[in-house]
């Protein structure tokens, strides 16, 4: 096999099974959560459980206040910079947008590349700070699991061999993009059976906490 | 696999819904519920990570309702729960919790902790790995009628005290009343100026109130050691009582969860809604207030921060009307660091103070009160939930912290108008 031949597998082959399992792997997730169902709550609300949930859906994204901030600051910021730099690489890349294009039927505007580039950067150093942060932190090291390691590691390949992709590092492009497309079609494939779930579901637990604690009156 | 085991995922898949399936499909492992539990930040321990007290839960949760658990439990490679696991969890889910929800405000993918654990104690009662001390409470609370062992002719006691002190009437079983009162062992036994408050301010704002002879115990023991069957038979006393007397509300008295058993949790145990309505009772002394029939004079002059109960704020709604009646009595009414939604527990509430097992690390998770109230340098301590009251005065006495204790109710009362 040669760089083009693998490249193209890489696309087709490799991609449609990679992308079929990710989206049967979703909607099989998606059923276990939700086909659990809930009890009616029977009790007199005093607010909106839906305007609370989705308030919690997008207050949650910043800390809960300035004390729960400075005693998790590294995490917090750590975590910002590495979510947002992974989510400037992946929808605002022009190549990124029109395989979007592609599977959606519409696009977006990219930012040039030079700025995605220092972004991936960001992501990367963020990643590998957290990365030593969870094996040096004593609650980290105690709660983390062989997935969170695993989970880590199919979420820093991408963008590792993206950013070599884009600066044409160490091998002929064709193995670079294969090889880049490759480890996002490890990460489609892990994706629905590991706790990268969270990348939907924390929409669904925002909303569950924050309409439970809005039908009762509290701001969560 | 054992029978108490058996009953224990039993309890555990029934209580595993949506909501939980959302929860732990979310976690990253990310640690911030640590920092937000007293039991992780006041004692280092690590297992006392909120995430970690839920362990059993999850595995049962992934074994159980996911295809993944599912292949993995049929071809060997998952851990099943054994009793040693729930044993071992028995501190983790009742020792170093209070149901307090400070860690359910802070999750970042948005997991609702304390939620869990109220149902993950199901499986731990059900398997009969709740600690002794709750279950004496709430053997106690079912057969004689209160947590404490109150009866009812200590309650009548007491009122009789209160009438001679007073020259106030205390209504017992008065069909057609406005209130229903309900009261906590802890304040017939400790706190009888509650009760006394109580009726001045009733008096003053010219309302009808009873007490129940049958159900005067608004604690629920049920809740706190997670067995559905109990809080549910312990919240049906106050509702028939209430429909008995054809009372238009019920008021939990100054008690945490005593609240959430019957404003939140109660219509959901007895399975239909209620004919009344429940307020806690610094929601009746606001509403009161507003109406301008609490009329009060004069101040507390000293410096006096108010300790929010976790199950009035965080998990029951009321924020704003301490306040309200902070500011119509106390000049000098100071909040602490992290005051409101975010308040650090006492680290007595959820059983904990019914739980011996508990007596050490309670003391302990109390330092962050030290903490809170240090910065403040106050000169009294207001707060209504009478638990968190014996557990901020023995906080208090074992720190050697020379502080009143007070309970707004109370507070409140002596400051009415006197009637001419």
């Amino acid at each position: 096999m040669n760089g083009a031949e693998f490249l193209l597998w890489t696309r087709g082959t490799a991609f449609d099974i990679a992308f079929a399992v990710f989206v049967f792997g979703l909607i099989l997730r998606f059923l276990e959560i939700f086909l659990l169902g809930r009890k009616p709550d029977l009790s007199a609300p005093r607010g909106s459980a839906m305007l609370g949930g989705v308030r919690t859906v997008f207050r949650r994204s910043l800390p809960a206040d300035g004390n729960s901030f400075r005693r998790s600051s590294f995490t917090i910021v750590a975590g910002y910079v590495f979510h947002f730099g992974l989510l400037v690489s992946l929808l605002l890349l022009a190549p990124h947008i029109e395989l979007f294009k592609s599977i959606l039927g519409f696009g977006w505007f990219a930012l040039p590349s030079p700025i995605v580039d220092f972004f991936t950067a960001m992501s990367l150093i963020a990643l590998i700070a957290v990365l030593l942060h969870r094996i040096t932190h004593p609650v980290l090291k105690f709660l983390s699991t062989p997935e969170d390691y695993l989970v880590w590691f199919v979420t820093f390949l991408p963008l590792l061999t993206g950013y070599m992709t884009f600066h044409h590092l160490f091998l002929p492009y064709p193995w670079l993009l294969g090889i880049h497309i490759l480890s996002v079609e490890l990460l489609l494939l892990l994706f629905p059976f590991t706790k990268l779930m969270h990348t939907f579901t924390l929409f669904i637990a925002r909303w569950y906490n924050g309409a439970i604690a809005g039908r009762k009156g509290v701001e969560s | 696999m054992s029978a108490s085991l058996e009953r224990g995922i039993n309890a555990f898949k029934e209580h595993l819904d949506a909501p939980i399936a959302a929860f732990f499909s979310s976690c990253v492992h990310c640690g911030l519920c640590a920092d937000a539990c007293l039991f992780y930040t006041e004692t280092g321990d690590l297992q006392y990570t909120p995430i970690h007290k839920l362990e059993p839960l999850r595995r049962i949760w992934e074994q159980e309702y996911t295809l993944l658990g599912i292949l993995k439990k049929a071809l060997g490679l998952s851990k099943p729960l054994t009793d040693k696991d729930l044993q071992d969890w028995q501190p983790l889910l009742y020792n170093s919790c209070t149901l307090c929800g400070r860690c359910s405000m802070v999750c970042p993918v948005g997991n609702d902790l304390v939620y869990m654990i109220r149902k993950a104690r199901e499986g731990m009662s059900a398997s009969g790995n709740a600690p002794a001390g709750m279950i004496g409470a709430a053997k106690r609370t079912v057969e004689i009628g209160s947590p404490m062992g109150v009866r009812l002719p200590a309650l009548q006691a007491q009122a009789k005290h209160v009438e001679k002190d007073t020259g106030l009437h205390i209504p017992f079983d008065q069909v057609g009343a406005e209130y229903l009162v309900m009261l906590s062992s802890m304040e017939i036994m400790n706190y009888p100026e509650y009760l006394q408050a109580v009726a001045k301010i009733f008096k003053q704002a010219g309302k009808s109130w009873t007490l129940s002879s049958e159900a005067f115990e608004a604690t629920n023991a049920g809740i706190q050691i997670g067995s559905s069957d109990i809080a549910r038979e312990i919240v049906l006393r106050i509702v028939t009582a209430a429909e008995k007397l054809k009372v238009k509300t019920v008021i939990s008295p100054e008690c945490g969860h005593a609240y959430t058993a019957i404003r939140w949790e109660g219509a959901n145990l007895v399975g239909r809604a209620f004919t009344f309505k429940v307020q806690h009772i610094l929601e009746v002394l606001d509403e009161l207030r507003e109406q301008g029939l609490l009329k009060t004079q004069g101040f507390e002059e000293e410096k006096l921060t108010f300790h929010d109960p976790c199950q009035l704020v965080r998990r029951g709604g009321v924020i704003q009307q301490p306040r309200n009646l902070m500011n119509l009595i106390a000049h000098n009414f100071v909040e602490m660091n992290d005051h409101g939604k975010m308040n650090w527990c006492c680290g007595a509430g959820g059983g904990v103070s019914a739980n011996e097992d508990a007596d050490e690390i309670k003391m302990k998770a109390f330092n962050r009160k030290k903490i809170q109230l240090d910065e403040l340098q106050v000169e009294g301590l207001v707060t209504a939930c009478a638990n968190c009251r014996i557990q901020l005065e023995a906080g208090l006495e074992e720190y050697e912290m020379e502080l009143p204790v007070y309970g707004l109710t109370e507070l409140l009362a002596d400051h009415l108008v006197e009637d001419k």
